[in-house]
């Protein structure tokens, strides 16, 4: 249950991103940006946002290993 | 002076950088290639970022708004914003545990140990290696361009001519780039391209204030631009296909599957240092592309009439007519730090070769740690000489953007699935892994086929016109002026979701590793990373 929202929130964004109420729009946002790049510079600003809520409450646990983990060969690998 | 001096002392500082790291370096392999997983949080996101970052993300992006307008923004790079982040977030970090555990230093190296297989994880290395030429390539090819426009002058007769031609200025951006990857292994790199990302993001801002302020400011061209129908739909993005934009949302799942990426992400001293990295990285994109696909745009209204192949350099084209020349040497230098991210290609490629071949087949074994370092650097002079040799058989035929998509980034955005399921799922087979491989290499080959059999269709096409390749499958097949779609969809889509359902069908109906190996990857039953219990956030 606790994975549901990040994966909501991520499916939000995909559609977000598809933005097609701007599609043939050339209004200009303060008169030089236009707005279909607007907007879309505000969902870089969203995504930031959406990772910084991810890494705050979903980071993942145990990823730093003990040093007992370790194996001496390097190469690793097993033979087919 | 010609604002090509500037560049050359830049070129000379990068090689100074990378002489500096192989000094502070030792003679091990995980030294050389990974730097000792010793990277720190600053070096990381900068090197990381400065990585992704490459001649295609300024040039291309440039070239392409030129032809389809601001909708280049949305198609790339604020779906990269999106999907990149997320994959250093799910596989970046379950990638640097496993490393940290095992020692693994090469994707090949983890699916060989994951799935208990030999002769596949060589067919994997195979195909990612075929795919990761190219992009090397782009880096030598987008340097000889950026060298030859930023030293072009007005001749005596009128001509414009170039100080430094197309061939030498790849040879030299080869030369530098061998130089610094050849002494300084992953250090000089990481190194490198930090300098490179810091100066791009300073310069490059100074150079679209300039240019604005030059062009009599940014409003003045958009509205002009708006009122003209030729240049209107370049402010939105009718000249993009909803179908093409949707399945262009896969192509950034390529970037942690680049062996590049993949191992940049084991050098990371602490699994924290992916927390800033991941958080940042959407800004940082927008940062470079926004400047890029916008002179992309207004360069339309400034050069009209460039052909698909000639627009790669409108930008050093902008920076050479509205800057003092040793602004423009300066910016141009910073076009560069991107161009020249080829650097991590090179030495991943290496990587990959002496880990995955030569070690993996005796080779260190028999000659030990100092002669695999060695093999490796020998393996970094080939590499880059033959990249310089394509990039001068090739020049002029093809666009660099088409050429890195086509063959890099589907195929690689079409292996993400084989990753995941390594990671993520413990019934997952080395046949599953076989299979999807092949898919991806067959499908590779089948749109390689299916666009060069309608290249003269494309030649009639109008932009935003599409043919049927094949008129008795109907739409299946359909040819766009610049690319192979299916049903309108790029094949990219397809490819990902084939491989997806090959992986599941074939690992269900074979044999999955031992029980020891799936303890050791999923240890009490579950993948590494799994999520915290809740109100344990960190």
């Amino acid at each position: 249950m606790r994975a549901v929202l990040p994966f909501a929130l991520v499916l939000t964004m995909i559609v977000l991103h598809q933005d097609v109420w701007f599609w043939d729009s050339t209004y200009l946002v303060f008169g030089f940006l236009p707005i279909g790049l607007a907007y879309h510079i505000g969902f870089s600003i969203l995504a930031a946002c959406l990772f910084a809520l991810l890494v705050w409450k979903y980071w993942p646990a145990g990823l730093e290993p003990g040093a007992a983990d370790r194996p001496q060969d390097p190469a690793g690998g097993a033979q087919e | 002076m010609n604002p090509a001096w500037i560049v050359l002392i830049y070129l000379s500082i990068v090689v100074y950088i990378g002489i500096f790291a192989f000094r502070k370096g030792k003679e091990s392999g995980e030294d050389f290639f990974l730097a000792s997983r010793s990277l720190g949080q600053f070096i990381f996101l900068l090197s990381l970022f400065g990585t992704n970052m490459t001649a295609f993300a300024i040039l291309g992006s440039s070239g392409m708004a030129y032809h389809r307008g601001i909708g280049v923004y949305g198609l790339m790079a604020s779906s990269s914003g999106l999907i990149i982040p997320l994959t250093l977030f799910v596989i970046g970090t379950r990638l640097w545990a496993l490393g940290k555990r095992f020692g693994h230093m090469t994707q090949v190296q983890f699916f060989r140990d994951r799935w208990e297989c030999s002769g596949i994880g060589t067919v994997i290395f195979a195909l990612t290696a075929a795919m990761l030429v190219p992009y090397i390539i782009i880096g030598v090819m987008g340097g000889g361009h950026t060298l030859a426009t930023i030293s072009a002058y007005k001749a005596e007769d009128g001509q414009v001519v170039s100080w430094i031609g197309y061939e030498v200025g790849g040879a030299i951006v080869a030369v530098v780039v061998m130089s610094y990857v050849f002494f300084g292994g992953m250090r000089g790199t990481a190194w490198v391209n930090t300098f490179q990302t810091i100066l791009f993001l300073c310069f490059g801002t100074i150079a679209f204030v300039l240019i604005g302020a030059k062009l009599g400011g940014f409003d003045t061209i958009m509205e002009k631009m708006s009122q003209q129908p030729a240049t209107a739909s370049l402010l939105n993005r009718a000249r993009i296909t909803p179908e093409e934009f949707f399945s262009y949302m896969f192509i950034p799942l390529s970037s942690i599957m680049f062996p590049h990426i993949a191992i940049m992400c084991l050098t990371a001293e602490k699994v924290t240092h992916f927390r800033k990295t991941i958080v940042f990285y959407p800004i940082c994109i927008a940062l470079i592309w926004i400047p890029s696909v916008y002179l992309g745009v207004i360069a339309a209204n400034e050069f009209p009439g460039l052909k698909p192949g000639e627009t790669n350099d409108v930008i050093p084209q902008m920076l050479t007519k509205h800057t003092d020349a040793w602004l423009a040497g300066l910016l141009g230098a910073a076009i560069m730090a991107c161009v020249m991210a080829s650097d991590s290609q090179i030495l991943a490629l290496c990587t990959m070769f002496t880990e995955d071949i030569f070690a993996y087949y005796g080779g260190k074994e028999r000659f030990g740690d100092k002669a695999q370092v060695w093999t490796g650097r020998a393996f970094v002079v080939l590499v880059t000489g033959a990249s310089y040799l394509i990039a001068l058989k090739l020049h002029d035929k093809e666009n660099i953007f088409e050429l890195a998509i086509r063959f890099a980034f589907s195929g690689f955005a079409a292996m993400a699935p084989v990753m995941l399921a390594a990671l993520f799922w413990k019934r997952s087979t080395k046949w599953g892994a076989l299979a999807a491989t092949l898919w991806v290499a067959l499908s590779l080959a089948g749109t390689w086929i299916l666009h060069s059999q309608s290249e003269a269709m494309a030649k009639a096409l109008k932009p935003g016109e599409t043919a049927a390749i094949i008129p008795e499958l109907g739409n299946l097949f359909m040819r766009t002026k610049g690319a192979v779609v299916m049903y309108g969809f790029l094949p990219v889509m397809f490819m990902c979701i084939g491989s997806a359902l090959l992986m599941v069908v074939v690992s269900l109906l074979t044999r999955p590793p031992s029980q020891g190996t799936i303890a050791k990857f999923f240890p009490g039953g579950k993948a590494i990373g799994a999520l915290p219990p809740a109100g344990a956030a960190t």
